[in-house]
């Protein structure tokens, strides 16, 4: 078997400034599952869009060979006209249009006058089969959720008769039950013929599905690896990606968990903010001690991001009753303010939507939440504010040219540790971080927990919620399970398993 | 610093000198004529007053005020009318400033806290304002002679003994007072910044630019000193302007405003309160407008329902001419106060020259789509704009 549907030869892409694909090379052999791994920056998106012709031929050098000949895509549509489809991180599906408006769009069934609607909602569905969607093609994009989405996005993919599919970080927005879905649906594309290319930072997901791997570090290949029978070493993996063994992957910690209380939470419900008689929170009871990191397990759509936001100075949603305590201190928090000045800070899941600022500087980010402490009479000390975003740069080790340098330029490992650095500088006394490592590659999410354990030893809470079962268990000293907006179970990390988590959660199945 | 970097940092600069030097040699050197430098900043005062009110509007996501021009026009209908029926000057300024900042509060209220979309609340208000001020005129000019309201917004500066002669020379001592000042303030500053340790720009630069600016001020105030000297219209420009700097740039208040535009859902859940961002934006927008309706209404000399028709339009144009965002989120005081300048000399350069009316409006809006397209195009890199 010789067969490579896809050959990059050489590929050298710069922009101002960086060169960013340094002599890249990518064999891609028919009919398989061939995986992209990298640390962020590495340049695996880029090639990719190198591959797609987001990035015209002319503007890299090197060779594209696709089923035997010399490719120069000069945009998607050429690449797609040849059956390589493209489906990137952030979907790009228009959430106000239906299902099947969105998997045509663009490439519209064109009847007598204008669409022909049957025939575009018949084919749809015919498509949504082949995924194993059961929807109505009718469904507007924003009523389902973002694992069917992304079902949506493969069916559009297919019917565009795709040959070669790439899947930029597929599950990154999935809970492990939709992952695992996808990534069987490929496996069962894969017998049918179909190759695919997937970036993912989720080894355990690669060393599931893919058949080869090709590591890409600092903008060149570093090698191909085979995974002919699915059991590669995660170990292994990331040897090659940072380029040294790892000896652990979660940093070791001296316990120190004090018996007083950092906070409480006592009979807390939650209502839906726009359904109002939905329940979204239902009497949850929590607590998390000084010096302790509490993990928050759960499905996507548990409730647990809603349970933070509401703590969180009812930042989310309405008719929100229950008790809190922080310090030993009953409080009632009105306001995101409120919350601030009580000590607890919330660092969101979502860093470019609901944490930074993208068009602003790093200085200006870390002080945002908190900018009394650099103002004096309500003026700002600028002087002061970059001493200390500095300050956190240092600390955090954030990769940057100095603190003007916009966030937005920044890889997403960086950007959070801007995020974080930004919620440290409110100085809190209970710090919940939602997702921390979303989006970020190894070697920086080792730097975002040793800095989640440095917070710890010094006395202070943090509630960690994660989708990333083995990162709640190599972090935490105990464990709350969530599902369906109810604790269903608390458990010790030390007696904690996958499998007992997976368990708690669909015995609680309704 | 090389040049690529030189011309991004100051295009608008850039722009201006050149636009400035073209008409100054299209006009003959009609434009720099003490008359004419005095008139460029008079007839735009209400462009750089509100320009600055708008900049905060715009900051907060692109939104825009369409009312200003209405509340022009109220605001000078109530000051000639109140004047009018015998009302002392010193009575009526505070009044109208006060129905002024109602008019902000109202519309501050609606799209700050009910989430009323800016551009339809403001464009209810453009209508409703609009038909009230000829209402209160009564579909007439009403004239205002009362000295002392025209002495409090159009007259001159006149020191007994100083300005006694032809040359007013209290205008070029003003500014050689203000360019002292300037360098003695650098100075300090800087002095400031190095006892503590702060890194310090080169002061070849930061010097060089103070003394650029201490020329432009020389130059103008020895101009104008030979023309009438300072205008006290000038100094309610100066001050507004120094205001809206101080906020944007210096305050805490003033950063949520970019902050709010930059990602709102963030600043909200940093604990900005959002809502008052709005209403203050728009809330300072109706006091400023109710300001340049006085100033309007000094410098005319009279009040019509015509009065302000399209001054929004200015307003915005000079923003974004000036470098704010479309989308919100960046743009500062001094950028916009050269873009309010720039519109300024083409309007006055070209009147002039003594272009037709049709041909102005023409430049002017390319000019405009020009300064739009710059920015869509320089904010590719940061993602807001597709």
């Amino acid at each position: 078997m010789s067969d490579y549907i896809l050959e990059m030869h050489n590929i050298v892409k710069e922009f101002p400034g960086v060169k960013a694909l340094d002599n890249v090379n990518l064999k891609v052999r028919r009919g398989e599952i061939h995986a992209l791994v990298g640390e962020n920056g590495a340049g695996k998106s880029t090639l990719m869009n190198i591959l797609s012709g987001t990035y015209p031929y002319g503007s890299y050098t090197g060779d594209i060979i696709y089923n035997g000949e010399t490719c120069k895509f000069t945009n998607l549509r050429d690449s797609e006209r040849k059956g390589i489809v493209i489906i990137h991180q952030e979907l790009a599906l228009i959430p106000e249009l239906s299902i099947g408006e969105n998997m045509f769009l663009c490439n519209e069934h064109k009847g007598k006058f204008g669409i022909d609607w049957d025939k575009t909602f018949n084919e749809a569905e015919k498509h949504m089969e082949q995924v194993g969607l059961k929807e109505d093609p009718r469904t507007l994009i924003k009523d389902i959720g973002t694992g069917k989405q992304q079902l949506v996005e493969i069916a559009k993919a297919l019917s565009k008769k795709v040959e070669l599919l790439i899947l930029d970080e597929p599950t990154s927005s999935l809970n492990e039950k939709d992952s695992k879905m996808l990534l069987d649906l490929l496996m069962s594309f894969k017998k049918q013929g179909m190759t695919s290319i997937i970036i993912s930072h989720k080894l355990n997901e690669i060393s599931y599905c893919a058949d080869n791997m090709t590591i890409i570090r600092d903008g060149t290949t570093v090698e191909t690896i085979s995974n002919e029978n699915h059991d590669i070493d995660e170990d292994r993996i990331i040897k090659g990606m940072v380029g040294r063994e790892m000896s652990a992957r979660y940093p070791e910690r001296e316990r120190h968990i004090s018996n007083e209380i950092g906070m409480e939470v006592k009979n807390w419900n939650v209502y839906h903010p726009i359904y109002t008689e939905k329940k979204v929170v239902d009497n949850v009871s929590f607590n998390v001690k000084r010096g302790e990191i509490v993990g928050f397990s759960g499905l996507q759509g548990a409730g647990r991001t809603e349970l933070a936001m509401s703590v969180f100075g009812k930042a989310y949603g309405t008719g929100i009753k229950g008790e809190l305590t922080i310090n030993g201190k009953s409080v009632t928090l009105k306001s995101v303010n409120d919350a601030i000045d009580a000590g607890l800070a919330y660092v969101t899941e979502d860093r470019k939507g609901n944490g930074l600022i993208l068009s602003e500087s790093i200085a200006k980010n870390t002080t945002m939440a908190d900018l009394k402490k650099i103002c004096k009479n309500g003026i700002i000390n600028v002087d002061e504010e970059n001493k200390a975003a500095e300050e956190y740069k240092e600390k955090m080790h954030t990769k940057a040219k100095n603190v003007s340098q916009n966030v937005g330029d920044l890889s997403g490992g960086n950007q959070q540790k801007v995020l974080l650095a930004k919620w440290m500088f409110t100085d809190p006394d209970v710090l919940i971080v939602d997702e921390p490592t979303r989006g970020v590659d190894v070697g920086a999410k080792y730097e975002i927990y040793c800095i989640m354990n440095d917070i710890v030893s010094q006395g202070k809470s943090i509630v960690m919620i994660s989708s990333e079962m083995p990162e709640l268990l190599g972090m935490c000293d105990r464990i709350y399970v969530m599902n369906e907006g109810r604790i269903v179970a608390e458990m010790s990390a030390s007696e904690a398993t996958q499998e007992k988590i997976m368990a708690e959660i669909l015995k609680s199945d309704k | 610093m090389n040049v690529k970097v030189f011309i991004r940092k100051y295009t608008m600069i850039i722009a201006l000198v050149v636009v400035f030097v073209l008409f100054a040699i299209l006009t003959g050197g009609r434009l720099l004529v003490p008359q004419n430098l005095s008139n460029l900043l008079l007839q735009n005062a209400y462009v750089l007053i509100m320009a600055c009110g708008m900049l905060m509007c715009i900051l907060t996501g692109g939104n825009v005020d369409l009312s200003v021009g209405s509340t022009v026009c109220l605001v000078g209908a109530v000051a000639a009318q109140l004047m009018a029926a015998g009302i002392h000057p010193l009575i009526a300024i505070p009044l109208c400033i006060v129905i002024a900042a109602v008019i902000g509060i109202w519309q501050g209220f609606w799209i700050g806290y009910i989430h009323v979309p800016p551009f339809i609340c403001t464009l209810a208000g453009m209508f409703l304002f609009r038909g009230l001020g000829r209402a209160i005129l009564g579909s007439k000019t009403v004239a205002i002679n009362d000295p002392t309201f025209l002495n409090i917004f159009a007259s001159y500066i006149n020191l007994p003994g100083i300005d006694d002669g032809e040359v007013k020379w209290s205008a070029f001592i003003a500014g050689c007072i203000v360019a002292v000042v300037l360098i003695i303030h650098k100075y300090v500053s800087r002095n400031a910044k190095m006892k503590k340790g702060y890194k310090l720009d080169s002061a070849v630069s930061e010097f060089g630019k103070i003394a650029i600016i201490d020329v432009l001020i020389l130059a103008y105030t020895w101009q104008i000193a030979h023309f009438r000297g300072i205008s006290v219209m000038a100094l309610w420009v100066v001050a507004v302007v120094l205001i809206y700097e101080f906020i944007t740039s210096k305050s805490a208040f003033g950063r949520y405003f970019y902050a709010v535009g930059g990602n709102e859902k963030a600043a909200k859940l940093s604990g900005i309160d959002t809502k008052k961002v709005y209403f203050a934006a728009y809330t300072s927008m109706s006091i400023l407008a109710g300001l340049s309706g006085l100033i309007i209404a000094a410098r005319i000399g009279s009040v019509n329902g015509d009065t302000g028709s399209s001054f929004e339009m200015d307003a915005i144009g000079a923003c974004f001419i000036g470098g704010a965002s479309a989308y919100g989120g960046s743009g500062n005081v001094v950028g916009i106060i050269v873009g309010a300048i720039l519109l300024g000399i083409i309007n006055q350069g070209m009147s002039i020259i003594g272009l037709d009316n049709n041909w102005q409006y023409m430049v002017k809006g390319a000019v405009l789509l020009i300064a739009v397209i710059f920015d869509v195009v320089s904010n590719r890199k940061t993602g807001k704009a597709g």
